[in-house]
């Protein structure tokens, strides 16, 4: 279909007309201005101890040898990191590692593809579009643990998805959350070595996966759907005049003027991924052989006679979290600077 | 008052409207039949997926209206009788949890906007040396995992006596809330012409005379989108619920997931209760839906 004149990558650069001199300095003085920022302080405060300071603490009980929450002992492990390398060999840290990338990979493909489609549909349809946008993002109101007992349900392995399945004729239904068959095991671990879990995909957390993405599908689609509206119809019918089909205007159009969506919805759907934990516990919790286990749950079942593991997992599972989202908050300050 | 011809209010809007006649976007409440067969297909492509989205909502309604006979034997089966008992079950186990949430989220959701939009109004009418960089420090605070803070915020709580109480809930939810309500309002204001402000400071008014009388009167919509988000930010918490409270300050998600017993689960009990625990935020989203949105939106840095 590429028969036409102009291709459309070749339309002039979309840019929004930038604000004239959006942030203008008011304050008259500096007087003001330091005034301004005094009430700014207690809440910077706040967030200082109770974010920086506080991690701060937890990592140093992390390298020490506080173990029961009621007998507090600030005397460093040694060697120095003792804890981490205790937690890292265990079977269950391992499946905890394992889980949480499955787990992020697979939700986050399904939700920005689901949110993608969704939104290009309702975007596109005549009827009935604020009701379908309704019913997409319904689910981001309610909270993990009420659409976790519902999947719970549905999931369970004597009723609900698995009854369909037996009566189409599938003797053998997977136990679903309490399936403990890992699918395209890489490795065969024989117990002594180094890694104790089978790397693959669990059976167990597909369900977990499906409930996620289900319940996040709209945000990513609302998320979408802004980008969409920010498209100014003008390119479209440029290219449109210019003979490019339907596809080609997605490809070459629509697509690369969403990229500021799919940036902002993988990195907030995936500090969502990374700390799970709500939806675990309502529909599985650790499962056997932590086949459902998440650092979540593991840093929860630590609090109350490992201080030091549960903190090594938190500071593990935040170091994960800023890998992307650091990135991200300096990329938006960089463009904050330069407007 | 407010003197608009300093500043254009809308500079994006007033630019866009010179260059050429703007052709108004269609509406979408609008209503029309399909015009062409790929219309068709994509009305359905919706309707399906939107039954799709609606199936776990269904399962819930339907077990919860099997009531004490049991849940019916077919999943996607609707009641043969159905009834309200396992709402009454649902109902006295709950009750004490859902007044307890409504005791941490109103005031927690109303004194994290405040300060939010506080800090959104310095942030964006009085930026100072380093602003910038503070509220990126600050905005951290919106993406860490709890879990990485949650030792020293029980050793906290206890140290003040506040541990395992709702006070202590409150406290928490309030600061852990002001990256986001920051984030929300300054955005927010940003698009509050400088103009106001500046006309406010000539006739004499200080900083927080502007933000008392000509600042907060303008923030309705943003506390509406703040508010809303936050309500349900609060209301959905059960991590802070689960680790921070004692039984008699257990928030709603913390007890729902506590009807699930360990060996078996009444689940007509447990769906009237999901239902219970999801009612006042499905109702605000339902009534706000366009403001929920906007919170989304802006909640997403740009």
């Amino acid at each position: 279909m590429t028969t036409s004149a102009a291709p459309p990558q070749a339309l002039p650069p979309v840019r929004p007309p930038r604000p004239a001199k959006a942030r203008k300095k008011i304050a008259h003085n500096v007087r003001t201005s330091r005034r301004a920022a005094w009430i700014f302080a207690p809440s910077l405060l706040a967030s200082f101890i109770f974010v920086y300071v506080f991690i701060g603490i937890t990592a140093y009980i992390s390298l020490s040898n506080w173990k029961i929450g009621t007998s507090p002992d600030l005397s460093l492990r040694t060697p120095l990191g003792g804890t981490y390398s205790e937690i890292v060999k265990e079977q269950r840290f391992q499946a905890d590692i394992r889980n949480v990338v499955v787990f992020t990979v697979l939700f986050l493909l399904l939700a920005i593809l689901g949110g993608l489609v969704a939104a290009l549909f309702i975007h596109h349809v005549s009827m009935g579009k604020s009701f379908f946008r309704t019913v997409f993002l319904l689910p981001y109101a309610l909270s993990f643990i009420v659409t976790g007992v519902a999947w719970r349900w549905i999931f369970s392995p004597s009723t609900g998805v698995n009854e369909i399945l037996r009566a189409i004729g599938i003797q053998n239904p997977p136990g679903w959350t309490t399936d403990t068959t890992i699918l395209g095991a890489l490795n065969n671990p024989n117990g002594t070595d180094f890694l104790k879990i089978q790397f693959g995909i669990p059976v167990a957390l597909l369900p977990i996966i499906f409930a996620a993405a289900w319940q996040l599908v709209g945000f990513a689609m609302a998320m979408y759907l802004a980008g969409l509206a920010s498209i100014p119809e003008e390119h479209l019918e440029a290219a449109s005049v210019d003979g490019a089909s339907t596809w080609q205007r997605l490809r070459y159009i629509v697509l690369p003027q969403l990229w500021p969506s799919t940036i902002t919805c993988f990195v907030l759907l995936l500090h969502v991924a990374l700390k799970i934990f709500d939806l675990v516990v309502a529909m599985s919790g650790s499962g056997p052989g932590f086949v459902t286990d998440v650092p979540g749950i593991y840093i929860y079942n630590y609090l109350a006679s490992r201080y030091d593991k549960a903190s090594a997992m938190s500071i593990i599972l935040l170091l994960l979290t800023l890998a992307v989202v650091v990135p991200y908050l300096v990329r938006g300050y960089r463009r904050e600077r330069k407007a | 008052m407010a003197t608009q011809t300093l500043h254009t209010p809308h500079p994006t809007a007033a630019v866009r409207s010179n260059r050429r006649p703007v052709r108004r976007a269609p509406r979408s409440r609008k209503w029309s039949l399909p015009k062409s067969p790929g219309g068709w297909v994509i009305l359905a492509l919706c309707i399906i997926g939107t039954f799709g989205m609606l199936v776990p909502v269904y399962v819930i309604v339907t077990t919860a209206l099997s009531g004490s006979h049991g849940a019916p034997n077919f999943f996607l089966a609707f009641p043969d009788a159905p009834s309200l008992d396992a709402f009454k079950g649902a109902w006295t186990k709950l009750h004490g949890s859902l007044i307890n949430s409504l005791q941490i989220t109103v005031p927690a959701a109303i004194i994290s906007c405040l300060l939010g939009s506080l800090n959104g109004y310095v942030l964006s009418k009085f930026p100072f040396k380093g602003s910038t960089t503070l509220f990126t420090v600050l905005l951290v605070g919106m993406f860490i995992p709890f879990q990485a803070v949650i030792i020293p915020v029980f050793q906290f709580l206890n140290m003040l006596h506040l541990q395992g109480t709702i006070v202590g809930l409150i406290i928490v939810h309030i600061i852990y809330g002001i990256p986001i309500t920051t984030l929300i309002f300054r955005n927010y204001y940003e698009a509050i012409p400088n103009a106001i402000v500046e006309a406010a400071a000539i006739d004499g008014a200080g900083i927080w005379t502007t933000f008392t009388k000509v600042m907060l009167p303008l923030s309705v919509p943003g506390f509406v989108v703040a508010g809303i988000f936050q309500c349900t930010n609060i209301w959905n918490d059960f991590l802070f619920g689960f680790i921070l409270a004692s039984p008699a300050a257990w928030p709603a998600t913390v007890t729902l997931n506590n009807l699930i017993g360990t060996t078996t689960v009444d689940y007509p009990e447990l769906m009237a209760g999901a239902i219970l625990v999801a009612l006042p935020t499905v109702l605000l989203y339902l009534v706000l839906g366009r403001f929920f949105v906007q919170g989304l939106t802006a909640g997403a840095v740009k």
